[in-house]
């Protein structure tokens, strides 16, 4: 569609100047929202000496991934100089629970919320969707309380409980959304022929739901590893996710401030994020305009 | 044996009644037709014999067995979707036998039926296909193969011809009428077309408002229809209904018809309507239908109640077999069946015969029968 409607427009000296114009701002704010991302890049893989001799944009004189590798195996965080390693897997044992339960749970909510409607399930899904608009502060002291009678306080489960509990409320959202568009007579069809509810589930309403998956999964993911605030509170000091640890490595100080550790640290916080966003963006965008199915 | 039978069934959505006290009853392989307009309640009546929505009051038996806490699965029907519902990431193959994978049957015997079911409707070729990759009539014939495999006691269809174009519509109509011959099926249709309705049901039920209006053979429906309500639903060209005043004609009744030219006509009733005689003087809608209002009608010259009326022809619209001429009649836009090569001009005066003992009269209040 778009490519048809832009392949009939008319080459005139106008359009030609818009399209100019159009790129040129395209290509401002690029750089706008890259060059930030481009001196961390630049700055971790420069020497101490090189940062305290050039500025801040200056190219660097030499390649140097020592930073890289302190900020991995032996910077210190705290007292503790071992990197941010051993923060990056707690992120990783926290990320892929939490994604993979919320995602789940999301998604059997939203087939109950579109497919097997109860008296009252509009009210709850209502109440449900309030969960979205909830500040994280807000939660913080209900469920630190809950975290320590369940025995999880300071530990990655209990964090892994406070991401899907937060992130429920999303993903039941989207999965419920996805599936209003799923038409009903699949499931009369499906409960006909003799299937229950979880059946009707896994064999007719997840086998279509990729779309919805990919975007739930690279929310959540996002949501859940970028997130600071849950991990400084909820967690203790060897269940830190990455996050919390890329904070006290860069305020940990040990006589000089080492940019290029920060940033080759921060970097490597940021990169899974990038990464899913780069391999994956396409779908998340394919998904979040993914129409009905058609039967 | 009785196949199907509903009493007495009532159905609200919250506050609101859909369906209004229903009772119909079918023998064993008879083939029912639910027709009315959009939103009369023919699918809520079809779910509900489903098993799909629960009956607010009332019952329903199933080979006199009542079913009203019976789970879909459990009551021995198959359901074709309007939208086909064909489940999408499974292939022809999986989605006709789907429902027998879920009764357990073993494996060798599903693969036979769904040779089976396949041979029967020609669908061999699309086995391994995704619905995707089909047209609208293929997935038409997967939706009947998924419910042909069963082998249900009762087949429910759900306007199942709707999203067909017109002449594959009247193909697969046909086929439904051979394939139901064949299996001898207790099947019920919805449709809101009538003529798919009149081609195809043992009986007809006509509903509006969620009630049913008359429950007959298409035959009796079309002759004796039981209100204005069917008199106007059945029949294409719609019957017209002709405003007009009961007058006393010798020992009879009769009504007077003011033609478009000024001539004024009072044809005499036909005496087998004694009812009539209570409405000399009152208004009354006058039931023609356009077949009967013709250039010829056959026996025309042995049968004393057929009249003759000179009308000027307003529109002529030709059908090819026959032309739609309209004329004027009380002040009425009346629709007539004629002939191709006697069809007026417009502006023309034509000479139409119209047969009593074929006409209705209504109350023009109530919408019933006189
Ligand atoms: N789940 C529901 N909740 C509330 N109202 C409903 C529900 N299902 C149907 N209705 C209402 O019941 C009435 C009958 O609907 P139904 O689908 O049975 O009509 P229909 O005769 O099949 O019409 P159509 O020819 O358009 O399919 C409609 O007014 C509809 O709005
Ligand atoms: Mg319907």
């Amino acid at each position: 569609m778009a490519e048809k409607s832009l392949a009939v427009v008319p080459r005139t000296p106008g359009v030609v100047a818009g399209r100019i114009f159009i790129y040129t701002l395209l290509g401002i704010a690029a750089v706008y929202f890259l060059l930030p991302f481009l001196v961390m890049v630049m700055t971790s893989v420069k020497t101490m000496e090189d940062i305290r001799m050039g500025t801040l944009i200056s190219l660097p004189r030499e390649i140097n991934f020592d930073a890289w590798s302190e900020a991995w195996s032996s910077a210190c965080i705290g007292v503790n100089c071992q990197g941010i390693r051993g923060y990056f897997l707690n992120s990783i044992k926290m990320v892929i629970p939490a994604v993979f339960i919320s995602t789940a749970l999301g998604a059997v909510n939203g087939y109950v919320f579109s497919k097997w409607r109860f008296k009252g399930s509009e009210v709850i899904f209502s109440m449900l969707l309030i969960g979205c608009f909830i500040p994280f502060q807000v939660i913080l002291l209900p469920m630190a309380l809950t975290l320590g009678k369940l025995g999880i306080a300071q530990s990655i489960n209990g964090l892994v409980l406070v991401h899907v509990v937060y992130g429920l409320a999303f993903t039941t959202l989207f999965f419920r959304n996805f599936y209003v568009s799923i038409p009903d007579d699949l499931v009369r069809a499906a409960r006909i022929d003799g299937a229950g509810f979880f059946r009707i589930f896994w064999r007719i309403i997840l086998p279509v739901s990729a779309p919805i998956i990919v975007v739930t999964v690279i929310w959540q993911t996002t949501q859940i590893w970028n997130d600071f605030l849950f991990g400084v509170v909820f967690s203790g000091g060897d269940s830190q996710p990455v996050t919390v640890a890329l904070n006290n490595l860069v305020n940990t100080s040990t006589g000089v401030k080492k940019y290029n550790v920060d940033m080759a640290a921060a970097i490597i916080a940021a990169s899974p994020t990038l990464l899913v966003y780069i391999l994956a963006g396409k779908y998340f965008l394919r998904g979040l305009t993914a129409g009905s199915v058609k039967g | 044996m009785s196949s199907l039978t509903i009493k007495g069934v009532y159905k609200s959505f919250g506050q609101v009644e859909v369906l209004k006290d229903i009772s119909l009853d079918i023998q064993s392989g008879e083939f029912l037709v639910l027709v009315g307009p959009s939103g009369c309640g023919k699918s809520t009546l079809l779910n509900l014999i489903a098993g799909l929505e629960t009956v607010t009051r009332g019952e329903i038996f199933i080979r006199d067995q009542m079913v009203n806490g019976v789970s879909p699965k459990d009551r021995d029907i198959a359901m074709v979707f309007q939208t086909y519902a064909l489940y999408p990431s499974m292939s022809v193959r999986k989605n006709i036998s789907f429902g027998l994978e879920m009764r357990k049957i073993p494996k060798d015997e599903i693969k036979k039926i769904v040779e089976k079911v396949a041979g029967i409707l020609q669908i061999e070729e699309l086995l391994n296909r995704k619905p995707a990759q089909l047209s609208g009539g293929q997935r038409q014939r997967v939706a009947m193969g998924r419910a042909l495999a069963r082998s249900p006691s009762i087949f429910l269809f759900d306007e199942p011809l709707s999203n067909l174009d017109a002449k594959l519509r009247v193909e697969m109509r046909t086929e439904i009428k051979l394939l139901h011959h064949r299996l001898g099926v207790t099947t019920v249709y919805v449709t809101h077309d009538q003529i798919e309705a009149m081609t195809l049901a043992d009986r007809i039920a006509i509903m509006k408002d969620g009630t049913i209006q008359q429950f007959d053979t298409p035959r009796n429906v079309y002759k004796n229809p039981a209100n204005l309500f069917v008199g106007g639903f059945i029949g294409s060209p719609a019957m017209n209904f002709i405003p007009t005043q009961v007058v006393q004609v010798g020992d009879g009744q009769g009504v007077v018809l003011d033609v478009d030219g000024g001539q004024s006509y009072t044809l005499p009733a036909s005496p087998g309507n004694g009812a009539l005689a209570q409405w000399v003087g009152r208004e009354v809608l006058f039931g023609l239908r356009p077949e009967y209002l013709s250039d010829s009608l056959p026996d025309q010259d042995e049968e004393p109640q057929v009249h003759e009326l000179e009308c000027r022809v307003t529109v002529v619209e030709p059908t090819g077999a026959d032309t739609i001429v309209f004329v004027n009649i009380n002040g009425v836009k009346t629709t007539c069946r004629v002939h191709p090569d006697s069809a007026g001009k417009p502006g023309e005066t034509m000479r139409l015969v119209t047969d009593m003992t074929k006409v209705f009269f209504f109350d023009p209040d109530t919408g019933e029968r006189i």
